[in-house]
């Protein structure tokens, strides 16, 4: 055996080794595997390995019905299960030239935001968990629950909803809606300050966020990063302000963006768009026209054989359904351009030279759902 | 730019393209063999800037395996459909636009899985959701999974 003359510096020996980071980490929120090439504690270079949630959703798509795939849009991105939903229906409306009733209009953008809302509190939660502060993930859920009730009572189901349908809503709404609602806004409205007395103004949260993960813009625009992670490096990419759908060309909110592009400027984008989305609620929840909650459609959906393309803002960025029909009563080829997937494609980029428990706080403010990405 | 100008910059950069106007897009569809200039000069010309690809997806259309391209640009705002396509199935190949768009490697390699597209020159073209030993692509439409047979029709 060698004998060791010098004290150890950890310092001796300079090479690269590897570690999987996943497929079963706390921190990657489902089943995401990143073989993490390290020098030290820095990341040299790391690769996503996908597959472990994949269910061929395109491949099922391509023998269901457009009613059908609307339920199989609830499990790519689910919790922003409403906006995958009002996608398809927004395609085989337009296609179909149909006539939404506004009441449609109203609900979907409301329930939309209250996704919004619910996605960026359960965000917000594991944030905090991923970099130690388990608090945050006791406040995040308490003040979540609140939202699946409100899905309960009105869509029946809490995460996976399926309460669009092409023309309309599944049922209208519960009488205790409306009211429920603007006891929530109410409520949230206080308690949202706390969250930032919790985490944001934290000495160790921000010296983990700040000068984190740096992304520029153009490198957010060159990797297709949307959503609040695009925004928060200055990126303008909200689909509700550039291509407004549903009921969002009736408000007045603003588009958060932020210049800095690290980690603690994604965090701060999302908190101020759940502001946003409280704003929006409360201009549409006391005006909700009366009216049918669903317009009249065929029970047969055939769109004529063409591409179609609709994008969405999800809770995560821009979801783009891509349609392909040849003019049957299945579409020939579905695509999903997922906004997960796009925001992964950066990871490597932005963690290079960062140490590994950086990574994590990287990637908690990349809010990454797993299955949107496998699909 | 509008979509006329649109075209007639898109004829002055590659002679052999058609097109296609929807609703919603122009769409172009030149050869393999052009994509990655004409991809280049659109993306690099300041009335262009084409710099937000927003949607890669394969698609199968028989008789050619399609790679169909969406891009946006930031700045003007206008959009456009890029399409080309393969015969070959055998072994179809593709150039990388990696270089161009850093965001199209995941994808490129998605397609790669899914329809055994290859593209030259990507930097770790592999397998992204299927095993590395499986066989056949999956999303191409005379794709037989004998191991898991659901018929789903």
């Amino acid at each position: 055996m060698e004998e060791i003359t010098k004290p150890l510096t950890g310092l001796e020996k300079e090479e690269e080794y590897f570690i999987n980071m996943g497929p079963q980490h706390p921190s990657t929120h489902g089943v995401l595997r990143l073989v993490v090439s390290l020098q030290g504690e820095i990341v040299k270079h790391l690769d996503p390995h996908l597959g472990y949630i994949h269910r061929g959703i395109e491949k099922m798509c391509e023998k269901d019905t457009y009613a059908q795939i609307i339920h199989l849009t609830d499990r790519l991105d689910y919790l922003s299960a409403h906006m995958n939903n009002e996608a398809i229906c927004l395609i085989v409306e337009d296609v179909l030239e149909v006539e939404v009733p506004e009441r449609v209009k109203y609900i979907r953008t409301i329930m939309a935001e209250l996704q919004r809302l619910n996605s960026h509190q359960l965000w917000w939660a594991c944030m905090g968990m991923d970099l130690g502060a388990l608090t945050t993930f006791f406040y995040g859920l308490r003040d979540r629950e609140h939202i699946l009730d409100i899905f309960e009572e009105t869509c029946g189901g809490r995460l996976l909803l399926s309460y669009n349908t092409p023309g309309g809503v599944m049922y209208d709404l519960h009488p205790n809606f409306q009211q429920k609602v603007k006891d929530f806004i109410k409520y949230f409205r206080k308690k949202l300050p706390e969250y930032d007395r919790l985490l944001t103004g934290n000495v160790i949260f921000q010296n983990r966020t700040k000068g984190i993960g740096i992304l520029s813009k153009e490198d957010a625009i060159n990797y297709g990063i949307t959503g609040p992670s695009g925004r928060g490096s200055g990126f303008s990419c909200d689909i509700r302000k550039k291509y407004p759908y549903s009921a969002y060309p009736y408000v007045k909110f603003n588009e958060i963006l932020r210049e800095e592009g690290d980690s603690l400027s994604r965090y701060k984008v999302r908190i101020d768009e759940m502001w946003e989305s409280m704003n929006i609620i409360e201009q549409l929840i006391d005006n909700i026209p009366e009216g049918p909650h669903t317009a009249k459609m065929k029970p047969v959906l055939k769109l004529p054989a063409g591409e179609y393309f609709q994008r969405v803002e999800t809770s995560r960025g821009e979801l783009g359904v891509y349609i392909i029909s040849d003019g049957a009563k299945t579409p020939y080829r579905v695509k999903f351009r997922s906004p997960n997937m796009c925001n992964l494609s950066v990871l490597d980029h932005i963690s290079r030279g960062a140490k590994i428990a950086d990574l994590v706080a990287i990637g908690a403010s990349f809010d990454f759902v797993i299955p949107d990405i496998d699909r | 730019m509008d979509n006329a100008k649109l075209k007639e910059l898109v004829t002055g950069i590659v002679s052999e393209a058609s097109f296609e106007e929807s609703k919603q897009f122009l769409t172009v569809t030149v050869s393999p063999a052009q994509l990655h200039q004409l991809l280049k000069s659109l993306k690099e010309r300041p009335d262009t800037s084409f710099d937000f690809l927003f949607c890669i997806s394969g698609v199968d259309i028989q008789d050619k395996l399609m790679v169909v391209y969406h891009l946006e640009s930031t700045a003007h705002g206008h959009k456009i459909v890029l399409k080309t396509g393969t015969e070959n199935r055998e072994k179809p190949e593709m150039e990388s636009i990696v270089d161009l768009y850093k965001g199209a490697e995941l994808h490129e390699n998605e397609i790669f899985d899914l329809f055994g597209i290859v593209f030259n020159g990507h930097p770790n073209l592999r397998r992204m959701f299927m095993p590395d030993d499986w066989n056949g692509y999956p999303l191409r439409k005379d794709y037989v999974d004998e191991v898991n047979i659901i018929d789903l029709s």
